[in-house]
């Protein structure tokens, strides 16, 4: 690929991974995992492979529709994006930076699938005197936690 | 004219089968929406409805796909009458008391959960790809359903009684999910479906764990309704989807 092509693929990265999450905006698609390729076609357009995180989130067509508003305003023309189930999404793509990131914002980041059983610290207090309110939350990903020792409710990103 | 009819191959059918399944059923639990007991359990039934809903979307795209018509998802889900929906009867049944939600919910997917582990491995690439997706969501239904049959079976004398009550209505219509026709041997022969018979173990290990912890009786074998596979239904069906179609049929072409 000439240093041309390759200066475009970066920014069209750059531009596909700075949005936002329509419903959680404190990290960017690329934190939670869901940005799986960015690919400059032979034909000069770009191409995007996202994952879905839930089946039914009703974000995930926005998604779609901001990423293409990103290429588009980042001067590249209609990108072609795609939606693929497999492998399917796991929280445990969800970056380090994207953990402390749900963290500063008050939802407790989900745990390692290899390691379910660690505590889960309320994202107020740093407490781990916690229990589960619900398995469901305000949004398909999230589950709704409370802290014994502050008394605050809080949001937990399920593992999934 | 809005209405459509599709010609449907084997595995047509057979896509329609379980995207009708997904999206009847999550309508039905979509109706708990502001008529929970309780706030969380709002959240929870609704969540459920949403997944559901999410991968009977996937399904209907597919289906459009394999139909080849220039149709979408939508259409297929929205334009088509009751007799031309393949939906499990056990979907379609009205929503009942909160306990005989949770038994459907828990025959459901204690079925689906293994049903879409093993349909990780259809030949079908876009059912197997919808397959490693649903297999997770429904893992989590499970367990949710599965913990409020042992909360209700094991509870009051009233929540018992009603959990009982739903398990007789229901029992019977879970001979369908293992029913295999033309178009299921077609399937299981090519790879695209699992063989619901291997399927039959882990559906009924799951329920004799959830039973027991319950402390309810195992359902005795009976007679078992089906017909939904072929467009054969309750009088519950085309009501609902009155419901559920008026909107765009009322309004070809709205969006939001």
């Amino acid at each position: 690929m000439s240093t041309v092509a390759l200066d475009r693929l970066e920014r069209a990265i750059g531009a596909v991974s700075a949005v936002p999450d329509p419903e959680i905006p404190v990290v960017s698609i690329a934190d939670l995992g869901m940005v799986r390729a960015v690919r400059l076609a032979a034909d000069g357009v770009i191409e995007v492979d996202l994952t879905p995180t839930y089946t039914g989130c009703p974000a995930t067509e926005r998604i779609g529709e901001e990423v293409g508003a990103a290429i588009e305003a980042a001067g590249f023309g209609t990108p072609r994006i795609r939606f693929l189930t497999s492998p399917a999404w796991t929280t445990d793509w969800i970056t380090p930076e994207g953990r402390a990131a749900l963290e500063r914002y008050g939802i407790a980041p989900p745990p390692r699938r290899a390691d379910p059983g660690t505590p889960v610290a309320c994202p107020r207090c740093g407490g781990t005197d916690t229990e589960e309110l619900s398995r469901f939350g305000s949004t398909p990903c999230k589950a709704l936690w409370r802290c014994r020792t502050c008394r605050e409710p809080f949001d937990r990103f399920k593992c999934l | 004219m809005t209405t459509i009819r599709v010609e449907e191959t084997p595995h047509l059918a057979y896509v329609l089968r379980l995207a009708d399944s997904a999206l009847v059923l999550s309508h039905r639990l979509s109706e708990w929406c502001g008529h929970a007991p309780m706030l969380e359990e709002d959240l929870a039934l609704t969540n459920i409805a949403l997944d559901l809903l999410g991968q009977a979307r996937l399904l209907y795209e597919h289906a459009a796909t394999l139909e080849g018509k220039g149709r979408s998802g939508d259409d297929l889900a929205y334009l088509r009458d009751a007799p031309q929906f393949r939906n499990l009867l056990i979907c379609e049944l009205p929503r009942g008391d909160f306990a005989f939600t949770i038994v459907r919910q828990t025959f459901f997917s204690a079925f689906f959960h293994p049903f879409w582990q093993l349909a990780r491995s259809s030949t079908d690439p876009t059912l197997a790809g919808i397959a490693e997706k649903a297999e997770k969501e429904v893992a989590y239904h499970l367990r949710h359903a599965g913990a409020w049959l042992v909360r209700l079976g094991d509870g009051t004398e009233e929540s018992r009684r009603r959990t009982l009550e739903a398990v007789d209505a229901l029992w019977p219509y879970t001979g369908e999910f293992f029913e295999v026709d033309e178009v299921g041997e077609a399937m299981i022969e090519a790879g695209i479906a699992p063989d619901p018979a291997s399927l039959r173990p882990a559906f009924e290990d799951t329920l004799e764990r959830l039973f027991a912890e319950a402390d309810l009786p195992r359902p005795a074998p009976t007679w078992m309704q089906t017909g939904g596979l072929r467009g054969v239904h309750t009088e519950h069906l085309g009501h609902m989807l009155a419901v559920m179609q008026h909107l765009p049929r009322a309004y070809p072409g709205a969006v939001w």
